[in-house]
């Protein structure tokens, strides 16, 4: 089957998270509309190098496969992406597949991003409603107002944006463009504004908005294009109203 | 009693809202979830939630609502708790308002409200095209503030393996694996509210999300919770075909304004674009005029199917219709429908706001699930209860747009004061059981594992599962007829018999997804004899179970809940009456006017 076409698939395998790494790589038959989840079904179906060494299929984080869910993303060709929404076609082979390196790996492309979520606690990134209970309408809201803020709020807490940055890296705890994000949505929010001195608070701690060291290349890596800088200048710019007021208050 | 605890196991919208709701009584919350909860399939929902607001002076009302949904559903519905979800449904919007959901907005500054299948009235409130999202992030949001101050623990990167029932049958916690570690293990809980969602993996490809395996569903069957309704699944008209996913496109795609057609000719060679209105078949707007694109779902994706199989007029020839959406301005495109359109341009590099979209039916929903009572989400087995997709309360045979996010915050939000109430007047707890009741269940499905991975069989997981998706999509969706469905039910039997030589390709301790991935699949071929079962004893067509054999649905012998027990490793299929008590059957026809 010589004029078969094939897709070169090149994957950085790790056992566990203190395991050595290599690499492994797969020939696999190219069919239409082929993303990088399919590749990695293909080979966890036929779990053989393209050396015929058998081998076990790939450990890795998908859920939605529409690029929503935020789980599948790791480093393609060196770029951080989401594995769904990467097509074949548009990938020059062999396609390098490893996980984020800004993250721990659990096994293979698989990592922990809780780091994230203990984050968007640390800012108190929600509304804090009294209860559940029926209080009838939320607040009125300018369609301009949900025009800014939704797409803010689809941000999908892949860690794209973390996995770029400079600052983001094993000496420092900078909780990254997608955290400062939310902050920004919240406080912009009629009820989250009457709460945003807290998150502000948490914004100016360790890890927080100063560390930014203006690279701009989360805006770049964020697969639902959330204006990533601008919160960033926003959120900077709040923190340091709140801070200038703190002083001249005493 | 010492303190009750309560587990919750899932984490989409009924998961998160339980969660909050058992949350703020003050009863501590363990919430397990395969994927970070933020991640759960809820994500995926599009269009919008329903709720009869009427906010574009229409005159609708909550009782419109609950007989377009009880109309939709061919009747099959009890009606009790779907009429009170349709009065809760505005109540339900205020609250996801007041938790910061980014809903579109009138220039008034109050919620806009967009049609939907199945009904006349504007009574969709949406975010975008991203609903699902939305909503999900903002029970998210509450659920991370209770587990911030203490009230909520989560166990993410845990998968549900079995109930643990004690000997007087009574629900006292669950058995979970840690996907990391693989251990097992059990976990006491006074009460479990299961909302496990969907089983779009049972048909190899769909609209739904990896983790929709129906696993938790057959576990909790085999385990003696009955099953209702299996037969009822929905197929979703407009979806993108792929190899690894059905991409949903929103019914909000025509709720906006789009059409959906084939050209006349059906070997036309023109580009979409070119093709003049004339020439143009809009199906839809043909056959039922009144509805006209917004026609329930079942309707839509039949008519789909007849256009493609028997009239032969499938673009090119393919099995694919036009879902077009060019004549819209782009600026109301990008507003309202952004997030839908982005995924066509993504994964196809077409815009659909230049270029006709071209779509095909695809498994979406399961109206069918864990059978509850009437009232509280309660299940057959006292202390366990279920809520959202994963139950068949709500839907009865075809599901409404926009109606699955509100029966999942709904049903979530009375599981849990239900299961609060239940554990307050338990009188002995989870504590006060033998600890022999849980070494026995986590001996159970330890034992399960260490044969999976000692086992060395010849058959591959994944293939057996690529053709169960095959076996169920050919016999068990659109068309049913009962000589195929009985070619299924043998089918899936045989690759039960396979399945009992399958080999892992992954035999280590660390993160196995193969060993995982062969636990869900074995509970996958056992629901999937559920639902072939359902359907082939249902001589009747009713929403979206379909005979050609028997067109015309039955009531005099066919108006009947569908209720499955797993009985020596078998369906045992029983019928109850189903609750008519407020709206009395009528003919159920679209392309009249009610």
């Amino acid at each position: 089957m010589a004029d078969t076409k094939q897709v070169i698939v090149r994957v950085k395998r790790q056992a566990g998270p203190k395991e050595p790494a290599q690499w492994e790589e797969f020939a696999l038959p190219w069919r239409q509309s082929m993303n990088v989840i399919i590749c990695l079904r293909d080979i966890a179906e036929n779990p053989v190098t393209r050396g015929g060494k058998k081998t076990t299929p790939i450990s890795y984080d998908s859920n939605c496969l529409e690029e929503v869910c935020g789980s599948c993303a790791m480093l393609i060709n060196g770029k951080a992406r989401m594995a769904c929404s990467a097509l074949v076609d548009q990938l020059e082979q062999p396609i390098r597949i490893e996980p984020m390196s800004k993250f721990p790996v659990v096994r293979d492309l698989a990592v922990d991003r809780q780091f994230m979520f203990e984050s968007l606690k640390r800012v108190k990134a929600w509304i804090p409603i009294d209860g559940s209970y029926n209080l009838g309408e939320g607040p009125r809201m300018a369609a301009e107002v949900q025009e800014k803020a939704y797409p803010l709020s689809r941000c999908i807490t892949c860690g794209n944006c973390l996995e770029v940055c400079p600052q983001v890296n094993e000496h420092s705890e900078f909780m990254g463009a997608a955290i400062f994000s939310q902050v920004r949505l919240f406080n912009m929010h009629p009820t989250g504004a009457m709460h945003a001195k807290e998150r502000l608070q948490a914004v100016m701690g360790h890890g927080g908005i100063e560390d930014c060291a203006n690279a701009q290349n989360c805006v770049k890596a964020c697969p639902k294009e959330i204006p990533l800088t601008e919160s960033l200048a926003e959120v900077n710019r709040q923190a340091w109203k709140q801070a200038l007021l703190g002083w001249l208050i005493g | 009693m010492k303190q009750p605890k309560i587990i919750v196991v899932g984490g989409g919208l009924a998961g998160l809202m339980a969660t909050i709701r058992v949350a703020e009584s003050g009863v501590p919350v363990e919430l397990f979830s395969i994927v970070p909860v933020k991640r759960s399939h809820s994500v995926c929902a599009q269009g919008g939630i329903n709720a009869a607001k009427n906010q574009k002076g229409e005159g609708d009302t909550t009782q419109k609502h609950f007989d377009d949904t009880i109309y939709g559903g061919d009747f099959l519905a009890n009606q009790p708790l779907v009429k009170r979800m349709c009065e809760a449904a505005p109540g339900i919007i205020d609250l996801l308002d007041r938790m910061g959901v980014t809903f579109n907005r009138t220039p008034e500054g109050l919620l806009d409200y967009r049609r939907f299948g199945g009904t006349l009235y504007h009574r969709t409130a949406f975010a975008g095209a991203t609903t699902g999202q939305q909503l999900l992030y903002a029970l998210d949001e509450q659920v991370r503030r209770h587990e911030s101050e203490g009230r909520v623990t989560k166990r993410e990167g845990w998968t549900f393996l079995s109930a643990v029932i004690d000997d007087a049958r009574i629900g006292r916690g669950i058995c979970a694996m840690d996907l990391r570690s693989m251990e097992v293990k059990t976990f006491p809980a006074d009460a479990v509210i299961f909302a496990t969602g969907g089983i779009g993996a049972l048909f190899g490809r769909s609209t739904n999300s990896v983790v929709c395996t129906g696993s938790a569903q057959s576990a909790l069957l085999q385990q003696g919770v009955d099953y209702a309704n299996g037969e009822f699944i929905q197929v979703h008209p407009t979806a993108i075909p792929g190899e690894d996913k059905l991409r949903l496109m929103s019914e909000s795609a025509r709720g906006e304004g789009g059409r959906v057609w084939v050209p006349q000719n059906p070997s036309d060679k023109r580009a979409p674009k070119s093709i003049p209105d004339a020439e143009r078949f809009y199906f839809l707007e043909q056959w039922y005029p009144k509805y006209g694109n917004l026609v329930p779902r079942d309707i839509a994706t039949r008519a789909i199917h007849r256009i493609v199989y028997q009239e032969k007029l499938g673009i090119a020839g393919q099995a694919a219709v036009y879902l077009d959406v060019t004549h819209i301005p782009r600026e109301t495109l990008d507003r309202k429908l952004e997030g839908i359109l982005e995924i066509y341009e993504k994964f196809l590099g077409v815009d659909p706001r230049d270029e006709p979209m071209k779509v095909f039916p695809a498994m979406h929903y399961t109206m069918g699930g864990i059978w509850v009572n009437n009232e509280d989400q309660a299940t057959n087995v006292a202390g366990i209860y279920a809520a959202g997709e994963c139950e068949y309360q709500y839907h009865g045979a075809n599901r409404l747009g926009a109606n699955s996010l509100v029966s999942c915050i709904f049903g979530g939000g009375i599981a849990g004061p239900a299961a609060v109430k239940y554990v307050k007047n338990l009188e002995k707890g989870a504590d006060a059981v033998a600890s022999s009741v849980f070494t026995r269940e986590q001996n159970r499905q330890h034992g399960k594992n260490q044969a999976l991975i000692a086992q060395d069989g010849t058959e591959n997981p994944i293939t057996i599962w690529k053709e169960l998706g095959e076996i169920m999509t050919e016999h068990v969706t659109v068309t049913r007829v009962n000589k195929n469905l009985q070619v299924a039910v043998t089918q899936i039997a045989d690759l039960r018999a396979r399945y009992g030589k399958i080999n892992l390709s992954d035999r280590t301790r660390w993160s196995n997804q193969t060993l995982n991935f062969a636990r869900e699949l074995e509970n996958m071929l056992i629901l999937a004899q559920v639902i072939a079962a359902g359907a082939l004893c249902r001589n009747e067509s009713r929403g979206a179970h379909y005979k050609p054999e028997f067109p015309d649905r039955d009531d005099a012998n066919w108006l009947k809940t569908t209720r499955a027990k797993w009985v020596n490793n078998d369906v045992q299929l029983s019928y109850e009456p189903v609750d008519i008590s407020q709206i009395p059957p009528r003919a159920r026809r679209y392309d009249a006017v009610k």
